[in-house]
């Protein structure tokens, strides 16, 4: 059965290759070729899923090994994979998610020419993906983070004609080298210290643990902190945050199915997977609580003060991401957790996206919510699976995100003492922060007045800040309809899995038992009883929502966004994140770099220059003891003797 | 010397002679050496008895022969095992057969055939009334100018006696590193330097710089040749003995019956030492060490152009062979003294070589301050004492031999009015003009300066390696910065042939005969098989890396 391992992934590479190479001649037929071969990885997902079923619980690891990559003596990587219950799950919310976004991008993509390119691109992506979760080392691993890198990359700018795409693909790029950097560090820290980067030996099982027992804590922190720093990278947590708002260039689907579902996930699942580090280093578990509570808040604020759909969208995607990155932070307790909450909000995520990209596809593209306004009439279907997506986001009791984001916020109380009275504060106020904010997207989307009849022309207040917003500035009013049926579908099922997915999981503990084996369960100790916390984070719901309310829902919303509080237009401004790294990284970097050119023009180039100019010197000099006259260099020849005698004879004096 | 010794002297003087036991010569063993100077002494006798005309082709054939014939018994010699296990001394006591000495006359058969090769090209030079010419005088003993002079040139004669000399010299050449006591040793150096003293003075063109030139090389080379001898004499005052073994045994104390006649000055330290370091000076001078390197540039400049590129490699192959033998032989037990001193002599060779030629204008003088540099850099590899040493040593001069004569027969074939053009400043934009002629003496320049795949990094390499492990880190470092310094002024060259303009009256590239191509090619294809697949010859070198004792 493990043989099936190395085709999940080569399906969809084979669909990259064929469709960047194939050219032309598949134009016409090139996104089939890419749906099916992301479907038949979904297939070949699931009848792994249902062969891991079959066995007994801690039988559950399927291993295949296909070639020795990099073999030298000590150092050794292999290319191998192990599906196991973490891994498989990431399959199958990869290749499902990832199948259904690729039918729906038929439909969204049907009028661009590239449009075989943009399929190849998705294929490379989903074949990266794969790699990345099924890989049995680090190394491998790696290769995997870097080709969803470049996939991402590819697909940011995809509309590269547009300047702010290109810029925001290189933004991408360049923040995630920082944290690709992070990870190289982590690896050649595990090769020094252990020898080793498989996970086998390096994290080792619940019965015998591996390499890590044997190192200092000191060691461990270090590696630890680096994943961390790889997965503040990948998953766009504070502080390398910033180019995940940018990154809503690219084409809806992609920033459904990259930016919200599956690649961003990527640094919690490396967080996740190296549990074992994360375990025995308490100081790196905290810098990780730390950096998901505050990525948590910090989303949720820039979610607030977004006008643009997908940057609304795309700030409640960090914010989501925060939380499931708290709970890895918690160690056992939360494990567990982080995952379900990270394969429920792929769904509810994935869906609000193709809602979006639905509403745009029948508003001319435009992405200011403040021209939107009343569509529930002309969009029935989306506004129903939106509206689940959104019952479910903001925990909706009965509904994915419910159960999902209530465990979390348990378990960060259940850390205990000051941290996790601390912690699970973050994680309810957050609560209320998420749905105050999607309840404003839900309000200024689907109700109200119909801001887009006779819109006036664009004038947007703040231009130089929201560059996406002028995008909408087509005089034409807007006739918005329905979307064909190849993207309802998508969005019908990614609403049912928002729906249902969460109680699926949740009762009788089904995820809990199914993932327990691999990552380990501690109940901790709460300080509060469950259904304290749920009462808690109920209040919370409808606080935000009746805010959210009283703003938008009970008042006319303007066509124009008002000036708003010093905190709105910071959080407008993405709480300063990019004025903040253009003080201190570019405008640093540029001192650097200028004193450093300074130095070697000044120095560097004056020692080589100068060392150049006293040779020719010297050489100019000394040629002038060469005058041609025989009796000179009889001289020198005597002399020469003379100093050789007289040399050899002090040698011996010596 | 007190009154015994002399009186010892007279006694000894005054006994009965007894029985002299006739010389015992292995004549297969040394015929390498007897074929070429008795081809030589042949060359003598047709210069005698056949007519003019007819004597161009028959030096050459004779030549030609007597070098592919010396090669062959080197060759047979080596295959039967003289290199190795079959090492012995021979000519009682005068003359080694052993591997570095076979190894290096192989070298100079093969760099003084492809030598030959350039003597005897007669295609560069205009046609003069008739008659081909080559690079040498028509007349040598008449005055530069004179009426007999262009009495000589219309009648078309040519000095064939080149060849006869160029024999001579290389049978000096084939002696001397293998000589195994210092007399023959001496007679080796005054055979090989004789003939290429007037081998210098021989030019066509520029006759009195020519002339000049062979007058300063043969003052100081009698000036050096008078040090050498002084100091043989004082290592026989030493040892009481001109014999290698009989010295190094001395050296190292292991000798019991001490002659009655030198019992004061035997053992004396200092006329050991005084001897040593005068000795191993005229060698140095022979390979253009600094400071006795003075007379190399001027010399190369001023002989005809073929003449300085044999005298650039086979002189060297054949001085840095006896420097070999008298320092791994002679003064191993000495090696604690010699050492530091030249180490000293290799550092400032190395630097001095490499400092003055950046600002030569003149190719062939530029050359000659990178064969001083070159000198500098075998000299870390000689230092190594180490039979690693010894073999990198002997693959070094192999490869570089065969760049050095072929960059010399390029520098034949750039020429203008005045025959070759020589300044630098001529060479501007040959390679746009010639690109094939200015891409083969770019690679004879990589070789040079060292760069990979050329035979000039593989010996680099083996010399420096032998020195490192030999203990003389800070050697090497000042080796390869000397390399890097050296480097400057051969890619100067390549880039003033290949990106500078050509000038409107600049020189032409002269078709040659096959012969100088041969020269060429042999260089080029040396350089390359040496620089890409060296293996086979560090080996072989490797296996000749032994001296007989």
């Amino acid at each position: 059965m493990e043989n099936l391992i190395a085709p999940l992934i080569a399906a969809p590479l084979l669909g990259a290759a064929v469709l960047l190479v194939g050219g032309r001649r598949l134009d016409r037929a090139g996104h089939w070729i890419g749906v099916v071969l992301s479907f038949v990885s979904f297939a070949l997902g699931l009848v792994l899923f249902a062969d891991l079923l079959g066995k007994g619980a801690g039988h559950r690891t399927l291993t295949q090994h296909l070639f020795s990559w990099i073999p030298v003596a000590g150092f050794q990587a292999d290319v191998t994979f192990r599906l196991d219950q973490l891994s498989m799950t990431f399959v199958l919310l990869i290749t499902g998610v990832g199948s259904l976004i690729h039918l729906y991008s038929v439909g969204y993509m049907a009028h661009d020419e590239r449009r075989r390119r943009f399929f190849g691109y998705l294929n490379l992506f989903l074949a990266a993906m794969l790699l990345l979760v099924l890989a049995d080392n680090y190394l491998l691993l790696y290769v995997g983070w870097e080709g969803v890198g470049l996939a991402s990359y590819l697909l940011i700018g995809f509309w590269q004609h547009k300047p702010s795409a290109a810029t925001a693909a290189k933004k991408a790029f360049l923040v995630n080298r920082v944290g690709d950097m992070g990870l190289s560090i982590a690896i050649m820290l595990m090769f020094t210290t252990f020898g080793s980067f498989a996970f086998g030996p390096v994290l080792g099982t619940h019965e015998e643990p591996g390499l890590v027992g044997d190192a200092s804590e000191g060691r461990l922190t270090a590696i630890a902190l680096m994943l961390l720093l790889a997965a503040c990278g990948k998953s766009a947590q504070v502080p390398l945050q910033s180019w995940l708002g940018d990154a809503m260039e690219g084409p809806t689907p992609v920033s459904a199915l990259i930016h919200a579902a599956t690649m961003v996930t990527a640094g919690v699942y490396l967080i996740v997977r190296s549990g074992a580090i994360f375990n025995a280093a308490p100081d790196a578990q905290l810098a990780v609580t730390v950096v998901g509570a505050v990525t948590l808040l910090f989303g949720a604020i820039v979610g607030c003060a977004k006008d643009d759909i997908k940057k609304a969208l795309a700030g409640s995607t960090m914010s989501q991401i925060g939380y499931m990155v708290l709970a890895a932070g918690l160690g056992p307790i939360g494990y567990v957790f982080a995952i379900m909450h990270l394969v429920t909000h792929g769904f509810f995520k994935a869906g609000l996206f193709l809602g979006a990209g639905s509403v745009m596809h029948g508003m001319n593209d435009e992405v200011d919510m403040r021209r939107y306004g009343g569509l529930r009439k002309y969009m029935p279907v989306t506004f129903i699976t939106f509206g689940l997506g959104y019952l479910a986001i903001i925990g909706f009791p009965g509904l994915s995100g419910f159960f999902s984001k209530d465990k979390i916020i348990e378990a960060a109380f259940a850390k205990g003492g000051t941290e996790g009275w601390i912690l699970g504060g973050a994680a309810l106020l957050g609560a209320a922060i998420t749905a105050f904010y999607m309840t404003r997207v839900m309000l200024m989307t689907f109700f109200g007045e119909e801001r887009w009849r006779d819109a006036p022309t664009p004038s947007p207040a703040e231009p130089s800040v929201e560059p996406a917003a002028e995008t909408g500035g087509e005089h034409t009013e807007p006739h918005p309809h329905e979307s064909p049926k190849v993207m309802t579908i998508p969005m019908i099922v990614l609403a049912v899995g928002s729906v249902f997915g969460g109680a699926f999981f949740s009762i009788g503990d089904r995820f809990l038992n199914w993932l327990e084996p691999v990552t380990g369960h501690d109940h901790g100790d709460a300080p509060l009883s469950a259904g304290v916390i749920t009462g808690a984070t109920m209040v919370c719901l409808v606080v935000g929502v009746a805010i959210a309310w009283a703003q938008y829902g009970r008042k006319p919303v303007p066509a124009v966004a008002p000036r708003g509080s010093l905190l709105t237009r910071a959080a407008r401004r993405d709480l300063l994140q990019d004025d903040f790294n253009h003080v201190v990284l570019v405008r640093g970097g540029e001192h650097l770099t200028r004193s450093l050119v300074y130095l070697d023009h000044s120095l560097v180039d004056g020692v080589v220059n100068g060392t150049a100019a006293g040779f020719g010197g010297l050489s100019g000099r000394l040629r002038r003891l060469q005058n041609g006259f025989a009796r000179s260099y009889a001289v020198s020849m005597f002399g020469g003797a003379a100093l050789l005698v007289a040399a050899t004879l002090l040698m011996r004096a010596v | 010397m007190s009154t015994t010794a002399v009186h010892s002297l007279w006694t000894t003087a005054a006994e009965p002679i007894t029985k002299i036991d006739a010389p015992k010569i292995e004549y297969g063993q040394l015929s390498p050496t007897l074929i070429v100077i008795g081809a030589a002494l042949v060359g003598v006798l047709i210069e005698a008895f056949v007519p003019r005309r007819s004597r161009y082709y028959a030096q050459v054939f004779v030549s030609v022969v007597a070098l592919c014939a010396a090669f062959a018994a080197v060759v047979a010699l080596a295959a039967d095992g003289y290199g190795t296990t079959k090492a012995h001394i021979a000519a009682m006591g005068a003359i080694a057969v052993d591997g570095p000495a076979l190894f290096l006359q192989g070298t100079i058969l093969l760099a003084g055939l492809v030598g030959l090769f350039t003597f005897a090209e007669r295609r560069l030079d205009p046609v003069a009334h008739g008659n081909r010419v080559d690079s040498f005088a028509a007349q040598a003993a008449s005055v530069p100018g004179s009426d007999s002079e262009k009495a000589a040139v219309r009648a078309g004669f040519t000095t064939t006696e080149v060849f006869p000399l160029l024999l001579f010299a290389i049978g000096g050449m084939l002696i001397f590193p293998a000589a195994n006591d210092l007399l023959t040793l001496f007679v080796a150096l005054e055979v090989l330097s004789l003939p290429l003293y007037l081998l210098c003075a021989l030019a066509r063109r520029k006759r009195l710089m020519s002339q000049e030139a062979a007058v300063k090389y043969f003052l100081l080379g009698a000036f050096a040749s008078a040090f050498t001898l002084f100091g043989i004499a004082l290592l026989y005052g030493y040892a009481g003995s001109v014999s290698y073994a009989r010295i190094a045994q001395v050296v190292d104390g292991t000798v019991t019956d001490v002659d009655p006649a030198l019992a004061d000055t035997m053992g004396n330290d200092a006329l050991l030492l005084i001897g040593g370091a005068l000795l191993v000076m005229g060698l140095l001078f022979k390979v253009g060490a600094v400071p006795f390197h003075m007379w190399t540039p001027d010399v190369y400049q001023g002989a005809p152009t073929p003449v300085t590129g044999f005298m650039a490699a086979a002189t060297k192959v054949a001085a840095f062979g006896a420097l070999l033998r008298l320092l791994y032989v002679v003064l191993p037990g000495l090696r604690w003294d010699w050492r530091p001193v030249m180490w000293a002599v290799a550092i400032i060779t190395m630097l001095g070589g490499a400092v003055v030629a950046i600002t030569q204008t003149d190719i062939k003088r530029l050359l000659a301050y990178s064969s001083i540099a070159h000198a500098g850099f075998i000299l870390a590899g000689v230092i190594a004492t180490s039979k690693d040493g010894v073999s990198s040593v002997l693959f070094y001069l192999a490869g570089y031999s065969f760049v050095t004569i072929g960059a010399f027969a390029v520098v034949t074939l750039v020429r203008d009015a005045g025959g070759e053009a020589t300044h630098l400043s001529k060479w501007a934009g040959l390679g746009r003009r010639s690109p094939l002629v200015a891409a083969v003496f770019a690679v004879f320049l990589l070789a040079f300066a060292g760069i990979p795949l050329t035979s000039g990094f593989a010996g680099k390499f083996a010399v420096f390696k032998a020195a490192a492990d030999g203990g003389a880190v800070p050697l090497v470092i000042v080796g390869v910065i000397s390399s890097a310094i050296a480097a400057f002024f051969y890619i100067r060259v390549i880039v003033l042939m290949f990106f500078s303009e050509p000038k409107p009256e600049g020189p032409t590239v002269a078709v040659p005969s096959p012969l100088t191509m041969l020269a060429i090619g042999m260089g080029v294809a040396t350089t390359l098989v040496l620089g890409i697949a060296p293996q086979y010859f560090l080996d072989l070198a490797g296996q000749a890396g032994v001296f007989v004792r």
